[in-house]
């Protein structure tokens, strides 16, 4: 390694906010964004599965958009704005969701469940009632190994049909 | 595993990412949307690496219509591709190509530069730069230079980048009248890498069809182009491709089953160009 490779930080100053607080740290580079929020923060509900992109155990919102926690690096955070399966608890907006995921029986282990929520909560935010086909599409890059997927995608079409009829679901 | 990264920069612009990119010799690699390089390194595959973000870099992004060309910036996500106006209006193949990559939650990360500079040569973006004969807008501490996308490709995962260069935006021909295309592709599960996968521009002065899967690089079915140009039907054109592509074995599907899955396709773009 070379005087101006080793001239690079290893450990980068990072201010954002998490589920809505605001949160300053000294990060490694090399931590990525899941291990930050397990380990660091004490969030684990974002889980660590694959840790390659395949998985999608760690799908979490950053900047309004769902991505692989596994695929950013917590050095790149510097001023965004995180959301984990905590935050959206405690305000809320996936309570629908995640009664109907419990309704159904959407869940077995439970592993692949934050990141199924945040692909489900993704395209009902795209509004009306997405077919099954589309709900399908959408949560293919959530893997589940015990429920075949049946029950998660009618979770979400029940979720769907609720919203797009204006009813409220308890949590 | 967990990423090894041996340092990270934020680039504040352009200047400033190309200086970094000489100083560190080679030593560094460009971070857009990081979703090949993030896992790369988690898996170590990518060796210890020194990064240089460039995505705050604001103009790297932006789609605008230049002349006969649209001209697409490198850190241009694949969600704005697929949702993109002037995208669909003069690129179909392109907003056609978008919602195949991956899921969600990786397009909305991903950037056509990072899809281009990785060169896999299952992926969409590289095949429909080769197909629309796009030009690759590179830069470097000596200038910027356009490399057409036939000569960019150099092998697997290998492209004409210099070690000190990097991708800052493409360059795809508009579609003219009566122009139509087609990117379809075939894979076991939706968001896998394709097993293959066809871009099909369909213009009346001739076809160019790109193939990906199928070879180390996206590979342009030449024989099979001439082919139709002559009036060839789709079945003849279709058997032409056996010279065209070079598919090899692996655990994913024998050659000649990528071979047909080529053929499948080219008659089915064909179909689709032509309805």
């Amino acid at each position: 390694m070379s005087d101006t490779a080793q001239s690079f930080p290893t450990r980068v100053d990072i201010s954002l906010t998490v589920n809505g607080e605001p949160v300053d740290a000294r990060v490694d580079v090399s931590r990525h964004l899941v291990d930050f929020l397990r380990l660091d923060l004490g969030l684990t509900g974002a889980h660590a599965g694959c840790e390659h992109g395949v998985c999608g155990a760690c799908t979490l919102q950053v900047d309004g958009e769902i991505v692989r926690g596994c695929l950013m690096l917590a050095a790149q955070l510097d001023g965004a704005e995180v959301w984990t399966v905590e935050g959206l608890t405690e305000t809320g907006a996936l309570a629908d969701l995640q009664a109907a995921f419990v309704e159904r029986n959407a869940l077995q282990c439970g592993f692949c469940t934050p990141g199924m929520l945040f692909a489900a909560a993704d395209i009902l935010a795209q509004g009306g009632q997405p077919s099954r086909v589309a709900i399908r599409e959408h949560i293919s890059g959530n893997y589940c190994r015990c429920t075949g997927y049946e029950a998660v995608v009618d979770a979400i079409e029940t979720v769907a049909g609720a919203r797009a009829r204006g009813e409220e679901v308890s949590a | 595993m967990k990423a090894a990264a041996a340092g990270y920069i934020r680039a504040n612009d352009l200047p400033h990412a190309i200086s970094l990119l000489e100083q560190s010799r080679g030593e560094a690699r460009i971070l857009a949307g990081g979703q090949s390089l993030i896992a790369s390194l988690n898996l170590r595959l990518a060796g210890e690496t020194a990064l240089i973000d460039i995505n705050g870099v604001a103009e790297l992004s932006g789609i605008e219509l230049v002349g006969e060309q649209l001209r697409i910036g490198a850190l241009t996500r694949h969600r704005e591709l697929a949702s993109s106006d002037l995208v669909a209006r003069h690129v179909p193949a392109i907003a056609q190509a978008a919602p195949l990559i991956a899921h969600a939650a990786i397009r909305n990360r991903g950037t056509i530069g990072g899809s281009l500079a990785y060169a896999d040569p299952a992926a969409e973006l590289p095949a429909c730069m080769l197909a629309l004969d796009a030009q690759i807008v590179v830069r470097g501490p000596a200038g910027e230079r356009r490399v057409r996308a036939g000569d960019f490709f150099v092998d697997l995962f290998t492209t004409d980048l210099a070690e000190d260069e990097m991708i800052v935006a493409v360059e795809v021909p508009v579609a003219v009248a009566g122009e139509r295309q087609a990117t379809m592709e075939l894979a076991r599960r939706s968001g896998d890498y394709a097993l293959a996968g066809i871009v099909l521009v369909d213009r009346p002065s001739g076809v160019r069809a790109a193939f990906f899967g199928v070879g180390p690089t996206p590979i342009l079915a030449t024989g099979a182009m001439a082919a139709i140009d002559r009036g060839a039907s789709p079945d003849e054109a279709a058997a032409l491709l056996e010279g065209d592509l070079q598919p090899l074995d692996d655990v994913h599907a024998p050659a000649a089953v990528r071979l047909h899955l080529a053929r499948v396709l080219l008659r089915r773009a064909l179909a689709a160009t032509r309805s």
